[in-house]
């Protein structure tokens, strides 16, 4: 007899969690049916465009709108900045116009005249001697453990090094924007958001009104990737010039504003001392690192170095930089990829100085892991260096072939936490057997809407296409924002207490109705209500005695009733050439084995890996912001000059969920930002493994590659 | 400032007439004006191919033609690709595949893919790497696309030929 506790179905006894199924969305998004936050038009919408700083520090002597106010079609002027503001980048946000048409707000905006008072600017970021005498850094602490310098004597081998990642915008390619409607005192605003529960209050207070006058919409977003959770001074602006206009108003950021003031994730440059025993285990670890975060100073935070392993002796200290550049968001897995590439590199040389390879060497070391995933690691390090090939293909470092095109091998390794998030849901099961779920979640490509659609069908037994999933309106009951890897967990174990829930209560009546002894008997299984094997009544019979009203279950969340869990861990390897000629890298075979406890919708979680895998290799090889020192300027704030990969520059992708049982046994933990993490150290590490030679700056652009087999310091 | 101009078309099999100012690009009157929103804007500029439609059969960036330059021409956008009873096979075979997630540059990619299929049915991993690399996608990894294209192919290829 089943008792009554809060679990997942046996493994075994699954249709639908862990298989392959396709994103429930799908068909809208394949058709042009989802509409995203730009498709809203309702009837007289105005579009707005923004007018953004041309300098990288300045204060503002002088703002006029008037003549920009008296042409055509021009309905509403917002001024971001005043008289006497101060300007600190390039690309802040000046002044805004919304107009009929477009064209009409661009050439509004050519009307308008601001002057500024020029001021220094600093945006070097990675030259922390500059930095220093320009007075930009700032120290920002230290992290230490054991006698690094007793360490240091003993130490069999030392090995001192230098690498670095730079910044990158999060590029989504839907531009952070809204469509904001008044309806009498209400606002209605669609937003391009990752947090549809929690922005409708950052919206009411600056514009004076109740947050239940506001409803927050996002059905579909074009890519967030922890850029966006906020408001935004442009989105309450539109609301604003909506009001004034007393029409809808839409403004989304053009790509170079997007890109200069929509989020960035920072940059970390560091010195390392790192050393092993003579058996290669790692004894000691020194370093300082610098970056920046934007104007705030900030950067790659120093308490979470060396990653994701814990040396016995070990001291890392941080210096932030302040910069005249746009200011950074949480950027997928913050800052995990930064520590892993400023970590793993190093690790990877002193593996090298040690005549050890490189598997071996992670291998030694998996014990000083965090969070005793060691014996994890370890089975994933195997079954990734099969799909690679590894032990057929590795050569020691330099040794990468004769010709001008080198092959090597690199591998990294990461980890994430991913606990369930926050979550409320309503479930609403009617008379007739349909199943409604209601939440203010979102489903930014995480395949929320699926995976919550999944638990709900193998909770009750019917196909997917018997439930229904609400979300995407503040109005919903709330949930938590999308961000960190929490919102699978936190909307799965919600769904599946209110399922479980409204279950029993179903049950309850069968048995009273069908004179079953215990309820506790019964299943629901394949749109029937079974006793044993035997059927008892079918699904829509057994919700038929529920009246005439649906039955309504909340589900909550996160509890601690293993249901969901957190901690995951993956092993990265990659097999690539470079053109020694050229600088060119190419990838051949990307492998990724991933760990992330009970899988609801294999085929999206092996598309989360590879979408992962992707970002990865453009941040390692071709993506970076690129700041002109003698202006001031971001200038590649394009598509063309911001480079990523296109379908053609990547090779074989594979992504492989590691699955034991023991896995599955720990429920539920969010996937979206671990398998991101690892690829710039294992892609450096395999291009120092085919030509002998680290390139020290990530991402691995022709020409830091060229500088670096060249000898030419970074 | 240069008068507006009406503009007569065919667009998914129907003829369309528009008002449009000179300077007014396809994208912009596509979205804005006919409301077909299935066209997307990444970059307004080339470089994202996520607002490819299929102009007299052949892919074009809407962000790069202007909405004057369309008289006459016969016009397909992705709300125009699926049959009135289901998926075309491509878009089956992106779902199928995996081969989206926030979805946003998907419409794009259908539509260059559509016109590929057209003139290559039985393109080679390598035909798809070449005449999809217009097309950005920021989530997916790409190699799901390429595995859909040549699914969605082999497919069109097994049905029998329309009489
Ligand atoms: S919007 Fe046309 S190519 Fe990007
Ligand atoms: S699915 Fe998001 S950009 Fe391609």
């Amino acid at each position: 007899m089943a008792e009554r506790k809060f679990a997942w179905p046996a493994r075994a006894e699954n249709t639908l969690i862990g298989k392959d199924i396709p994103r429930l969305d799908g068909v809208a998004k394949a058709s042009g049916q989802a509409k995203y936050t730009a498709d809203i038009n309702t009837a007289g919408t105005l579009f707005a465009k923004l007018l953004t700083s041309t300098l990288a520090a300045g204060k503002i002597k002088k703002i006029d709108v008037d003549a920009a106010k008296k042409m055509p079609g021009v309905k509403a002027v917002h001024l971001f900045k005043k008289v006497g503001d101060d300007v600190r980048w390039e690309g802040e946000l000046i002044v805004a116009i919304a107009a009929e048409r477009a064209e009409q707000a661009d050439d509004a905006l050519k009307q308008v005249q601001v002057e500024y008072e020029v001021q220094p600017f600093f945006v070097d970021e990675a030259n922390i001697v500059r930095a220093a005498q320009a007075d930009r850094t700032k120290g920002l602490g230290k992290n230490a453990k054991g006698d690094v310098e007793a360490a240091l004597k003993t130490a069999a081998v030392v090995h001192r090094g230098y690498y670095g990642v730079a910044t990158i915008s999060h590029m989504c390619l839907e531009p952070h924007g809204s469509h904001c409607e008044w309806k009498g005192d209400d606002l209605d605003v669609h937003l391009s958001t990752q947090n549809v529960s929690g922005t409708a209050g950052q919206f009411a207070e600056p514009l004076g009104i109740d947050a239940a006058n506001v409803t927050v919409t996002s059905d579909y977003e074009g890519g967030g990737f922890g850029s966006k959770f906020q408001a935004d001074e442009w989105g309450v602006a539109c609301a604003k010039m909506a009001k004034e206009a007393g029409k809808p108003v839409r403004l989304m950021l053009d790509r170079a504003t997007e890109l200069k003031v929509g989020g960035t994730r920072p940059s970390g440059y560091v010195d390392v001392t790192i050393a092993a025993n003579a058996d290669g285990e790692v004894v000691a670890w020194d370093s300082i690192h610098w970056g920046t975060a934007g104007f705030g100073g900030g950067g790659v935070d120093v308490n979470q170095l060396p990653y994701p392993f814990d040396f016995p002796n070990r001291s890392a200290a941080q210096i932030g930089i302040s910069c005249n550049s746009g200011p950074n968001r949480a950027w997928r897995a913050p800052p995990h990829p930064q520590l892993c590439a400023m970590t793993q590199t190093a690790m990877d040389d002193l593996a090298a100085k040690l005549k050890m390879g490189s598997y071996e060497f992670f291998k030694k070391n998996l014990k000083h892991t965090l969070q005793n995933k060691a014996d994890v690691y370890a089975a994933e390090m195997e079954i990734a260096a099969k799909a690679i090939d590894w032990k057929a293909k590795w050569h020691p470092h330099g040794e990468g072939g004769k010709g001008p095109v080198k092959r090597g091998l690199g591998m990294a390794l990461h980890r994430w936490g991913g606990g369930a998030g926050p979550c409320t849901c309503t479930i609403k099961v009617h008379p007739d057997g349909s199943v409604e779920s209601f939440l203010g979640s979102q489903d930014i490509g995480t395949g929320t809407r699926t995976v919550i659609a999944i638990t709900l069908a193998e909770t009750f037994g019917l196909p997917l296409a018997g439930v229904k999933v609400n979300l995407g309106s503040s109005k919903y009951p709330p949930s938590g924002a999308s961000g960190g890897s929490i919102t699978v967990g936190g909307v799965c174990g919600a769904h599946r207490r209110a399922g479980q829930t409204a279950l029993w209560q179903i049950f309850d009546k069968v048995a009273e109705k069908y004179k079953i002894e215990s309820a506790d008997s019964l299943v629901a299984k394949g749109g029937d209500i079974l006793k044993g094997k035997e059927k008892v009544c079918t699904w829509k019979q057994a919700c038929s005695l529920l009246g005439q009203m649906p039955l309504e279950v909340k589900g909550e969340g996160p509890k601690k009733d293993g249901l969901t869990a957190d901690q995951v861990g993956g092993v990265q390897m990659v097999d690539l050439s470079v053109d020694t000629e050229t600088g060119l890298v190419r990838i051949h075979k990307f492998v990724c084995v991933q760990d992330c406890g009970l899988i609801l919708d294999e085929l999206t979680a092996r598309s989360q890996v590879l979408g992962a895998l992707i970002m990865g290799i453009a941040y390692s090889l071709s993506e970076e912001r690129i700041m002109d020192n003698k202006t001031g300027r971001y200038i590649n704030a394009d598509l063309q000059n911001y480079k990523l990969p296109r379908i053609g520059d990547v090779g074989e992708l594979v992504a492989i969920m590691y699955q034991p049982d023991s896995e599955y046994d720990r429920g539920v933990v969010g996937l979206g930002e671990p398998p991101v993490i690892a690829p710039g150290a294992a892609i450096s590490n395999a291009v120092a493994n085919a030509t002998g030679v680290r390139v020290p700056v990530l991402p691995f652009t022709p020409k830091r590659v060229l500088d670096a087999l060249k000898g030419v310091h970074a | 400032m240069a008068k507006r101009r009406v503009v007569t078309t065919t667009i998914n099999g129907r003829q369309t007439e528009f008002l449009c100012e000179p300077r007014q690009t396809l994208l912009e009157v596509l979205r804005d004006t006919l409301d077909l929103t299935g066209a997307k804007e990444g970059c307004a500029n080339g470089n994202c191919g996520a607002c490819t439609v299929l102009m007299n059969g052949r892919p074009v960036d809407s962000c790069l033609v202007l909405g004057v330059e369309t008289e006459g021409a016969v016009l397909e956008t992705i709300e125009g690709v699926a049959p009135v009873d289901g998926l075309d096979p491509i878009q089956q075979a992106f779902l199928e595949n995996a081969a989206l997630q926030c979805g946003i540059c998907t419409p794009g990619f259908i539509m260059s893919c559509k016109s590929l299929l057209a003139e290559n049915s039985d393109p080679t991993e390598n035909d798809i790497r070449f005449y999809l690399a217009g097309n950005l996608c920021r989530c997916t990894g790409y190699d799901k696309i390429v595995r859909a294209v040549l699914d969605a192919a082999k497919k069109r290829n097994a049905e029998p030929a329309p009489a």
